[in-house]
């Protein structure tokens, strides 16, 4: 009796977690004059414009392109740095250790809004204003803290011993690192791939703000539709739809070490 | 596990060193930079000292957003933590209901922060939404433009459909950690269910719930784009919390020295909850090991 109990509480939880997406799902199958004149649990009239305008028209299709291009350089460059410094942390100990390790997390603590204008100034000085560089550069700023958080708990995971026996057997560093060390924790750099790839396809403000057209991101051009067009809610709802896509395909691959990589590997 | 001593360990963390102090030192130096001087245009300045920091100190707009994302903060740990233990204790642990519901658990979030804001607004207007049309239809007023006990509440709702989830992840890694011998010997004591609970669960999870905690409260007081898109701050002043007020200071009015000002008051604040939260962490490593 109890086990039902708790299976229909589950349930109702999955049912509401559910629902203001197929709430948008359900919008985005609509056209804006029907939206505003019918209140339907479903859509009656099944139509599809409001995909086919946003793979039609480049501003629209552009900015999942950008927003892809930037999360990708973004991702990989978190994890080329991230990687040798979370050994370090892991199996070293050395001067300022603690304190650089503090310093690197109040970065992913820090608020964006504070370097807002700074980096206004800062990328319009060096000429990488409006490009994917930026704001993959930006990004940075939160995704090396936290990849190297994430990477630090998984190495810790793995015994000192095989690196010792590596380093007798005549392996110099880097191809023991390569070859043997990251075969090992792979599946911690499955997660933190995911966790970059995540934090950068979700945030707003740097990438709207070191943006202008050219490298323009998805989540911006959505706020900006809002107040140009009038509020198309069939648009923005199909729009909307379309950026949970990737999301939802990447976390299916991860799936299996999703609860230990938000538990930064520490579990 | 003891580690060796090497301080040209150095070497290996010098490239992320320098590819966050890039984007972290550079910038922040500018914002000190502006804080001390009253910009008027390009190359026009003076330097003023610590009066904005004095203007900003006793600004009464500040004062609300603080308190209002503290309350904001507070809520948001009262309500998640304990929703999120409950879920992940009433999980399946096996069988093909794990991944389907971790992958459903993970959605909200990767929705882009803004996108969750739109879904929200969608979700509860009073003309074109499931639940404001439902509320309205109970007979119950809500409107979540115009009232800012109902922005505030569509703000809640909105922070925890968002954000439970990953409390919920937390507890169940936490959970799945422990190792089957300590129920079995629970059940052969004869142990109560919510003995099990205060005796073993909740001590064993001890570690990810800091982590829960440090995450939801850093995360929840930077709160920008899911709120912007949602209510813009509004209605009046009552949903504009310490992110949003910030930008509406830069970049709306342009007030650079105080936004400035602003902006490293907050980022001593965070850095203050930072240091707890660190130093806390490191004690549940120790506890652990001992």
């Amino acid at each position: 009796m109890k086990i039902q109990k708790r299976t229909i509480a589950l349930c109702i939880y999955f049912g509401l977690l559910i629902l203001p997406i197929y709430w948008m799902l359900n919008m985005s199958l609509r056209t804006n004059a029907d939206i505003l004149a019918n209140f339907a649990l479903y859509p009656a009239d099944l139509t599809f414009v409001n995909y086919i305008k946003i793979f039609t028209d480049p501003t629209w299709y552009m900015a999942y392109i950008n927003a892809m291009i930037y999360v990708g350089m973004n991702t990989a460059m978190s994890l080329a740095f991230a990687l040798p410094a979370a050994y370090a942390f892991s199996r070293y100990k050395f001067l300022g250790d603690g304190q650089m390790f503090f310093w690197l997390l109040t970065n992913r603590m820090a608020p964006p809004a504070v370097f807002l204008l700074p980096y206004l100034q800062l990328y319009a000085t060096i000429k990488l204003m409006d490009t994917h560089i930026a704001v993959a550069l930006a990004h940075c700023l939160f995704n090396v803290p936290l990849a190297i958080w994430i990477l630090e708990g998984f190495m810790t995971g793995v015994p000192k011993e095989i690196d010792e026996t590596a380093f007798i057997d005549g392996y110099s560093f880097p191809r023991f690192f390569v070859t043997i060390f990251i075969p090992l924790i792979r599946a911690g750099v499955g997660v933190t791939a995911f966790f970059c790839f995540m934090f950068s396809w979700v945030e707003l403000l740097f990438a709207r703000t070191l943006t202008i057209t050219e490298a323009k991101p998805i989540t911006a051009t959505m706020t900006r539709t809002i107040s140009a067009t009038g509020l198309d809610w069939g648009l923005l709802a199909a729009a909307g739809v379309l950026t949970i896509v990737p999301g939802a395909l990447v976390i299916w691959f991860v799936r299996n070490y999703l609860a230990k990589g938000f538990a930064l590997g520490r579990v | 596990m003891d580690k060796w001593e090497n301080n040209k360990a150095w070497f290996l963390v010098l490239p992320a060193f320098i590819i966050v102090a890039f984007s972290a030192i550079i910038p922040l130096m500018t914002v000190v930079n502006y804080s001390i001087q009253d910009i008027f245009g390009p190359g026009q300045s003076v330097y003023v000292g610590t009066e904005w920091f004095k203007e900003m100190l006793g600004n009464y707009r500040l004062h609300d957003a603080l308190w209002r994302q503290f309350l904001f903060s507070g809520l948001v740990l009262l309500i998640e933590l304990p929703l999120g233990i409950l879920i992940a204790l009433a999980l399946p642990k096996r069988g093909w209901g794990v991944s389907a519901c971790l992958v459903t658990l993970a959605l909200p979030l990767v929705i882009p922060w803004n996108v969750i804001g739109t879904i929200w607004i969608i979700f509860t207007r009073p003309d074109i939404g499931l639940f404001g049309v439902t509320i309205n239809s109970l007979g119950i007023a809500f409107d979540h433009t115009a009232r800012p006990l109902d922005a505030w509440i569509t703000t809640m709702l909105m922070e925890v459909w968002h954000w439970t989830p990953l409390v919920v992840l937390l507890a169940y890694a936490g959970l799945r950690a422990i190792p089957e011998a300590y129920f079995q010997a629970a059940k052969i004591d004869g142990a109560s269910a919510w003995a099990i609970f205060f005796y073993i669960q909740l001590p064993k999870m001890r570690g990810v719930l800091t982590i829960a905690v440090l995450l939801r409260w850093m995360d929840s007081f930077l709160i920008y784009a899911e709120v912007f898109a949602l209510t813009g701050g509004g209605p009046g002043n009552s949903t504009t919390f310490l992110s949003i007020y910030l930008v509406k200071l830069a970049t709306m009015q342009f007030d650079l020295g105080p936004a400035a000002a602003f902006s490293l008051i907050y980022f001593v604040i965070v850095l203050l909850f930072c240091f707890a939260f660190y130093q806390a962490l490191l004690n549940v490593g120790r506890g652990e090991k001992t």
